[in-house]
């Protein structure tokens, strides 16, 4: 029974709004001296839930209370000042500073303005050595230390703070199994100095040994709220997909041909990807699912060449060619497409008009032998595929900045249709995009099968892949943990597998 | 749309036009205030006077644009037009070289550095900055070695190039910078090596991921901002008609004022060699009107300083204008 006095943190009815609801309605307690698990598939509102905790973002509405005093705070300072610190996934370090000063930032120990170095140094071995860490240079600058270390020192400088309310989000995403039996000594010494600690993870034998309660969250809504030794990771990752929605079954046609068009083997990124393999045929549509960070975007960029994989190589069609690329242009010039994640980053020249963006990977198209464009082609080019992929704008000499994002998808993929290619790979491609813009975009991933094209689509929206593909592979970890069929597949066998290869 | 507006708000739609009328506008302006100030300013013999000390400048300021439109920037021009100098005076009077292969050595070597500048800042990732500061003083050394830190005199042979021709008044020299203006504009405006270069200057990162190599068309820039030094080398050396080894210190800032003054974005991704060229003429303009009307070389670089600063503030103004629409 809930102790009033044991109550730590509270909050009701919280919800927060995008240009979609995130987060709706959701409803929180965290006791004194509790390890909490807050689990939830990708967009489930788990980190928009903690960055309002922690005061990064305002919640649209809903009430927090904080030892039962109303508790509101507009930012970062005002949370760290009640006693609530967060540890996010990217890490908040100045990689040029060196350890202890990154451990004291903003605290330093001065005299006049000049910082004290011995007293930041011997402060700084204190909280170190209070997490078992006595091997790291205190005056080594935080970039020269490798990812899992950098990991321990961001988490023992918020725990260095005083603070009663913790949030950890995927704390031992880049920690070695020593290093994360440290830091879950050092939780439970925590737990048992009566700090509420909010703890996210994707590995949830780590939830089942480590956490006393949990809150599992989907599409923005609590669904489950009980003590840890009620679920078994089955009954977890269950409460995590709910039940299958009918809409995800809308009619489908597959246009899978029998030539394979695709071979991918054995790609290695050592510590990212693992041994992947897979195979599409000409007309097929196959999704790669997986949670955040598992590998996927990282497994695309190794076939397209904008990163190298180690060892591994693709195939095309009946080429007996084994290609490992080691440059996007290499992989443009056998046929490949990359749809990119980031569309304003490295998918389009946003100051620039549509036409310039649509021609930008096929010149040779829109020019003379001599390397002049004749502008005259590249116009009607850009305009025919305004048209065929009905980019809303007046004019194809607008600049892509002013279009939306939907319409600046668009402009990406006719560039890559333009480009003929034969195989196209799309890392979340209706990320950012609105309601309206998703169906066409749909649409064309079947026209893309239709014409005997092979794609591959990496979405975190596990409904989209249901939706729109004929097959699914689920990378874990960097490991393929799963491939399934239309038909036979499953929302949670699809789940299972996501968390597979983190339970290694 | 409505259709009544006028044909002035029409006109204003169109940034290219304005931006041009604004440029003419300010030359016309400077024009109209020194002649009012000086009595011997306004002259028919003034005009081609100005323009005929300038096509050195010219042609640096169109490399710098290329330069600028691909990200990076050129701080060695001034040093590789000493180098270029330096050369031909050496070749023709040391060692009795004729014009035409002294000339041909000099545009060789100059543009020789600038790829250097490219293979370096484009092949190690090093900002053009400081590659370029580095050969800034590599080159104005060379060039002080090369001639025993000495000026030679070459002689009046040469000078055919920067005389002003019968008529027009205008010299070779002048004329050729003007082809250069007008075909580098057409590389950038309607080749793909010039779509590229605006491309890579407004993403870099895009250009990649959409199979382009933007290695070679990098490097390449860097070279012709070379190539142009050797020829400016060329322009400087047949107007004095000497070589020393100390001249063009500086002009890298007045290249890339103009360059600035025409709207040519530092950050990449935009320049017209037009627009440039209009630079250069406001501020050479100024510069022979402010000395005309005898204003001390302080009030000079104030007021050279102040027009910069003034027109990179309107062209911020004419973005935002733009924008807003």
């Amino acid at each position: 029974m809930t102790d009033e006095s044991r109550l730590l943190f509270s909050c009701v009815g919280l919800s927060k709004s995008y240009t979609v609801k995130v987060l709706d309605d959701v409803s929180f307690e965290l006791r004194r001296g509790e390890i909490h698990a807050l689990l939830g598939a990708n967009g489930a509102g788990k980190s928009t839930f903690c960055k309002i905790v922690a005061g990064l973002t305002a919640a649209s509405s809903g009430t927090m209370q904080l030892d039962g005093k109303s508790f509101a705070p507009s930012n970062k300072r005002q949370a760290e000042a009640a006693g609530v610190q967060i540890v996010q996934q990217e890490l908040n370090q100045i990689g040029t500073l060196s350890v202890a000063e990154n451990l004291l930032f903003g605290r330093f120990p001065h005299r006049f303005g000049c910082i004290n170095r011995k007293e930041l140094h011997r402060r700084a071995r204190i909280s170190l050595e209070r997490f078992g860490i006595d091997d790291i240079a205190l005056d080594m600058p935080v970039s020269r230390l490798g990812v899992g270390q950098r990991q321990l020192i961001e988490i023992a400088t918020a725990l260095d703070r005083d603070c009663r309310l913790l949030i950890l989000d995927e704390p031992t995403a880049a920690l070695t199994h020593r290093e994360t039996e440290k830091l879950f000594t050092w939780l439970s010494q925590m737990r048992d100095r009566g700090v509420g600690i909010i703890y996210i993870s994707h590995r949830l034998d780590e939830v089942s040994k480590l956490t006393d309660r949990v809150t599992i969250l989907r599409d923005g809504r609590r669904v489950e709220s009980c003590s840890t030794s009620e679920l078994s990771t089955t009954d977890m990752v269950r409460a995590m997909t709910g039940i299958e929605s009918a809409s995800t079954e809308t009619e489908f046609t597959s246009h899978t041909q029998t030539p394979i068009r695709l071979r991918v083997k054995n790609i290695v990124r050592t510590g990212v990807l693992e041994n992947i393999s897979f195979e599409v045929h000409a007309g097929e549509r196959l999704g790669i699912a997986g949670l955040v960070g598992s590998g996927r975007t990282e497994l695309l960029r190794a076939m397209f060449g904008s990163d190298t994989a180690d060892s591994g190589s693709i195939q095309l069609d009946d080429d007996p060619q084994q290609h490992r690329f080691r440059s996007p242009s290499q992989a443009v010039h056998h046929g490949l497409a990359m749809v990119t994640e980031d569309r304003k980053q490295s998918g389009l020249l946003l100051s620039q008009s549509i036409a310039v963006n649509t021609t930008l990977a096929s010149m040779q198209q829109v020019c003379s032998r001599v390397g002049v464009i004749n502008r005259q082609r590249e116009h009607t080019a850009a305009s025919d595929y305004r048209e065929k992929l009905d980019i809303r704008c007046p004019d194809v000499n607008q600049t892509c900045a002013s279009l939306s994002g939907g319409n600046q998808q668009k402009v990406v993929m006719a560039k890559w249709l333009l480009c003929g290619a034969n195989v196209f790979l799309f890392d979340e491609p209706t990320r950012g995009v609105d309601v309206g813009a998703i169906q066409p975009i749909h649409r064309l991933f079947e026209e893309l099968a239709r014409d005997g094209k092979a794609i591959v689509i990496v979405s975190s929206d596990l409904d989209e892949l249901l939706r729109t593909c004929d097959r699914i592979i689920v990378l874990s970890a960097g490991h393929v943990t799963g491939e399934f069929t239309r038909g036979v597949w499953s929302r949670e066998s699809i789940m299972q597998a996501s968390f597979a290869g983190y339970a290694i | 749309m409505p259709s009544n507006e006028s044909w002035i708000v029409r006109l204003m739609r169109n940034p290219a036009l304005v931006q041009y009328a604004g440029m003419v506008g300010v030359l016309m302006l400077l024009i109209a205030i020194f002649s009012s100030l000086s009595e011997h300013f306004f002259r028919f013999q003034t005009i081609p006077l100005i323009l005929n000390q300038i096509p050195d400048l010219i042609v640096i300021a169109v490399g710098m644009t290329l330069v600028l439109v691909i990200g990076g920037i050129d701080l060695s021009v001034g040093s590789l037009l000493a180098l270029g100098s330096a050369v031909i005076g050496v070749l023709m009077v040391d060692h009795g070289w004729s014009f035409l292969p002294a000339s041909i050595v000099c545009i060789v070597a100059a543009g020789l550095c600038g790829l250097i500048n490219g293979l370096i800042s484009v092949g190690a990732k090093i900002p053009s900055f400081i590659v370029t500061l580095g050969m800034l003083e590599i080159a104005r050394g060379v060039a002080y070695l090369l001639t025993n830190s000495e000026q030679k005199y070459i002689g009046s042979s040469v000078e055919t190039l920067s005389k002003p021709l019968p008529l027009i008044g205008l010299s070779s020299a002048f004329l050729i910078a003007l082809v250069v203006v007008l075909v580098a504009q057409w590389v950038l405006t309607r080749t793909v090596f010039g779509r590229y270069c605006i491309a890579i200057g407004t993403n870099a990162e895009t250009v990649r991921m959409s199979g382009v190599n933007t290695v070679p068309y990098s490097v390449i820039v860097f070279a012709v901002s070379g190539l142009l030094c050797g020829l400016a080398a060329i322009m400087r050396t047949t107007l004095l008609p000497s070589t020393d080894p100390e001249t063009g210190v500086g002009i890298e800032l007045a290249a890339i004022a103009a360059c600035v003054i025409g709207g040519t974005s530092l950050m990449g991704g935009r320049g017209s060699v037009i627009h440039t060229f209009f630079g250069v003429l406001i501020i050479s303009v100024l510069q022979t009107g402010l000395a005309q009307i005898g204003a001390a070389e302080g009030t000079k670089r104030i007021v050279t300083g102040s027009v910069i600063i003034v027109a990179v503030l309107l062209d911020a103004a004419r973005g935002r204008w733009f924008a807003r629409r």
